[in-house]
């Protein structure tokens, strides 16, 4: 005899057990946590490691790493110390690729969530914008917004956000044109849900994990673009940033290449341990994807 | 018959499932005998292992997470297990052919028809290219295909349905295999279709000599074709024997509920509803789907899907709208519920237009008139939980969310859902577990009138059975309207007090069920009443007790 139609299954785990548990099983992805979280921990201990100013002398100029206890890493031409430069770096690209994101992907999901849901000619405008947009090369786009709006690192960080919305935009149109003729749309319209609220709590959630991995991407871009920006010494000189140390360390590259080089790995590390991360979490949100 | 020695002898085969399902074997001790010119049903629920026992026998299980763990399987009396890989390519398509449930799948889109026939005949013979040709078109003749010169220079895309699964037929059958698996093959066509085709199949069977293993999940379909019936429940054999003992006779309780749960062609009583108020009303609904062209290529015909229909709906009753695929069933429940728009006419509930309404207006009237869905999964969002996807309706319109959420936990208990059900999401439940919930949610908002569309077709038997006698019970308790879409004809004469007999478009014929059930009218009623699979057979009734 069949078990009765209304037995219930067992009980699953909590989603986020179900989460960390599919996430485990990509090593690489745990690497890229654990760089992440180290990254974390040398903005958040800047201020133990070196109280004072980063920007201030703090010993002979071009001393060599390993050489002062009290400049472990070196200092600069300037004589500024080029550890306590990297943590509090470490602040600088973080805030520009949290906060950046944010915007591109705000800027992305609405943009792309209108042009998708409601397709016709509100997809045809905004799609003709975020195609013009895109033809602009980004970079270049930047530079034009940094020359207009000036260098300070709030007016850099919302550059950036706006010349990275576009990809994010595109992606979230095609996830609301595919989920929008979905039934379950259909049962929410039919209970006499408003628009505004299919949008936002039926369909993006469902839109949502494809554009978190995306935004791995787009953090890593970030901390790249500003990186570049300072190099070009278009960067907030009142700030350490990796991007200004790379920069300045360029004009004695040949006598002292740790200036440039240092700050350069802390870069590569933090843009591979967004990547890691965010192919991680590709494979614990859309399990589906992968074959086991 | 048994003169001759059996084409396919299956003896306590096992196939085994990966570690971490729901039990370790896919099927288990399973005997089945196939003698030539004898066509067997293996009939079980989905989830049963019936068609892993087509794969066991093609040798084409993904392995190695699902393999055969024991047992045999002789075919002509060779062991098929014991076969290496080249030597079964040889087998499969030229002695032992399958036919598949979706011919739009199974075949290449790519390729034209003739193609794809042509390329069995290039590589199981040494035919020349004309000779192949005549093969192709002999075949294609033999299926009935209208026009068979054409039918073999056409895409796949260009021919119907049911031609196409004729195409598979005739590929399967053009190396003459002894024998032919047919996995569930009318499962994704219409009735008057899957009537011709079970046709075709015995026909050339019985003109080829070959066994036929055939299954399918529809009692019906076994009652029109088969000659011998094993039924598979969890992947045991509880039943076996010639197709009128099981059907009849059944022995096993399972065999017993399965076939008590198959609709019966009787309709309900007449009940004294066409004096009861009108409380939806259709006068007039066209619908025109305008395929839109591009830029460079011209512009394609529109489509008319619904032509000036009308209906009215009374207080207590339940409507069905019958038809096939095409004959705008569906979107008469949309344009009703105003989930598309319609081109002209009115849809009218307590003297106001529906379709008139201001998207405010809309939106208060949407609680009086409430949807279930064919596909319970799509329907539900599954980022939402159970206890919210059924409260959201009342919160919407205003109720407070803690009172809404207190109610939808009753609600579950009237669908004869646990309350536990409440703070899971929708992939934790079962097919008609999901409709109960869909169900609910319907109920929530207390409407007057709820549209059904094809609610119970993607369930099992048993479930549909459940799930239908739950819908009448609310139906007759809460004195709902129910407009109910569906194709299938026995679910309908189970539900519904009076139909609508859709075809294109256009209501060819509407009156009480039982009338339309004993005098159809209409020609297109009668070709549909007469294509019911297994209508000469009444399913026998049970006791409670004795199932």
């Amino acid at each position: 005899m069949t078990s009765l139609d209304t037995d219930l299954s067992p009980a699953e785990p909590p989603r986020l057990v179900v989460f960390w548990r599919r996430y485990r099983r990509n090593r690489a992805a745990l690497l890229g946590l654990a760089i992440f979280v180290l990254v974390v921990l040398m903005a958040l201990t800047a201020g133990i490691v070196d109280p004072d100013d980063p920007l201030r002398r703090a010993g002979v100029p071009l001393t060599p790493p390993f050489t002062d206890w009290s400049t472990p890493l070196g200092t600069d031409q300037l004589g500024r110390d080029v550890l306590s430069g990297v943590f509090y770096g470490a602040r600088i690209s973080l805030l520009i690729g949290v906060v950046a994101t944010l915007v591109a992907i705000a800027i992305g999901v609405v943009i792309g969530a209108l042009a998708g849901y409601f397709g016709g000619w509100v997809d045809d405008v905004l799609m003709r914008v975020t195609e013009a947009f895109q033809t602009i090369p980004n970079f270049v786009l930047l530079l034009t917004l940094v020359a207009i709006l000036g260098s300070k690192i709030e007016w850099i960080t919302l550059a950036i956000g706006i010349v990275s919305w576009t990809a994010p935009a595109r992606m979230v149109r095609a996830e609301f044109m595919s989920l929008r003729g979905r039934e379950f749309v259909d049962a929410a319209r039919n209970l006499g849900v408003s628009n505004t609220a299919i949008i936002f709590k039926e369909i993006l959630p469902n839109a949502l994990p494809p554009i978190v991995v995306y935004a791995s991407v787009i953090m890593a871009l970030s901390i790249l673009l500003e990186s570049a920006l300072a190099f070009l010494a278009l960067g907030d000189p009142n700030y350490a940033s990796w991007g200004n140390m790379i920069g300045q360390g360029r004009a004695v590259l040949r006598s002292a290449p740790y200036c440039a080089v240092i700050p350069g790995i802390a870069i590569v590390l933090t843009v591979l341990s967004f990547s890691l991360l965010g192919e991680g979490l590709n494979d614990a949100l859309n399990p589906r994807q992968k074959k086991q | 018959m048994t003169d001759t020695p059996p084409i396919l002898q299956i003896r306590d085969l096992k196939i085994a499932l990966p570690k971490g399902a729901d039990r370790p074997f896919a099927l288990e001790g399973l005997d089945l005998t196939i003698n030539p010119g004898e066509i067997v049903c293996l009939v079980g629920e989905s989830g049963s292992g019936k068609s892993l026992c087509a794969g066991a026998i093609m040798r084409l299980l993904p392995e190695p997470h699902v393999h055969v763990a024991g047992g045999a399987i002789r075919f002509m009396g060779d062991e098929l297990l014991a076969k290496t890989e080249t030597e079964m390519r040889g087998i499969r398509g030229e002695d032992i052919a399958m036919i598949f449930q979706e011919p739009m799948t199974a075949l290449n889109p790519q390729k034209t028809v003739g193609w794809q026939l042509d390329e069995v005949l290039r590589l199981h013979t040494k035919m020349n290219k004309a000779e192949r040709k005549a093969r192709a078109i002999e075949m294609l003749t033999r299926v009935h295909i209208p026009d068979p010169a054409s039918a073999y220079n056409a895409y796949p895309h260009q021919i119907s349905g049911g031609q196409r699964q004729r195409v598979m037929i005739a590929q399967a059958l053009s190396l003459s295999p002894k024998l032919i698996i047919a996995d569930e093959p009318t499962t994704a066509l219409d009735v008057t279709t899957q009537l011709q085709i079970l046709k075709l199949i015995r026909e050339l069977q019985e003109q080829e000599g070959a066994g036929v293993l055939f299954i399918t999940h529809d009692f019906g379909v076994v009652a029109e074709i088969a000659d011998k019936v094993a039924v598979l429940c969890r992947g045991e054999m509880v039943e076996q024997g010639p197709a009128k003992e099981v059907l009849n006779n059944p022995q096993h309780a399972y065999t017993r509920a399965l076939i008590g749960a198959v609709p019966a062609l009787t309709p309900p009583p007449v009940k004294p509803v066409t004096k009861a108020p009108v409380v939806l009303k259709g006068t007039g609904l066209k619908k025109t789907f305008a395929a839109r062209g591009g830029l460079l290529s011209g512009k394609r015909k529109a489509v008319t899907a619904v032509k000036d229909l009308t209906f009215q709906l009374h207080q207590g009753e339940t409507l069905g709208v019958v038809g096939e695929s095409g004959s705008g069933k569906t979107t008469v429940s949309r344009i009703v519920t105003r989930l598309l728009e319609c081109d002209a006419g009115k849809v009218e509930m307590d003297g106001k237009d529906l379709l008139a309404c201001s998207p405010a207006e809309l939106r208060a009237m949407r609680k009086h008139i409430q949807m279930v869905f064919q596909d319970p999964m799509a329907s539900l969002n599954p980022r939402k939980r159970v206890v919210d996807l059924i409260a959201q309706g009342p919160i919407v319109h205003g109720v407070d969310p803690d009172k809404a959420r207190a109610d939808a936990r009753r609600l579950l208990e009237l669908v004869e859902l646990s309350p536990a059900a409440a703070n899971r999401f929708p992939h934790e439940f079962s097919g008609g577990q999901r409709q109960r919930i869909g169900i609910a949610r319907a109920l929530a908002l207390e409407p007057k009138v709820i549209v059904a569309d094809e609610p119970v077709s993607a369930l099992d038997v048993s479930v549909q059975a459940q799930v239908l006698k739950l819908l009448a019970d609310l139906r007759d308790r809460l004195n709902l309207s129910l407009l109910f879409v569906t194709h299938d004809l026995r679910v309908a004469a189970q539900l519904c007090d009076r139909i609508i007999v859709m075809q294109k478009g256009e209501i060819v014929e509407h009156g009480l069920t039982a009338e339309i059930f004993a005098s159809p009218q209409h020609p297109y009623t009668r070709n549909l009443l007469s294509s019911i699979p297994g209508r000469d057979w009444t399913p026998p009734s049970f006791r409670p007790d004795a199932a």
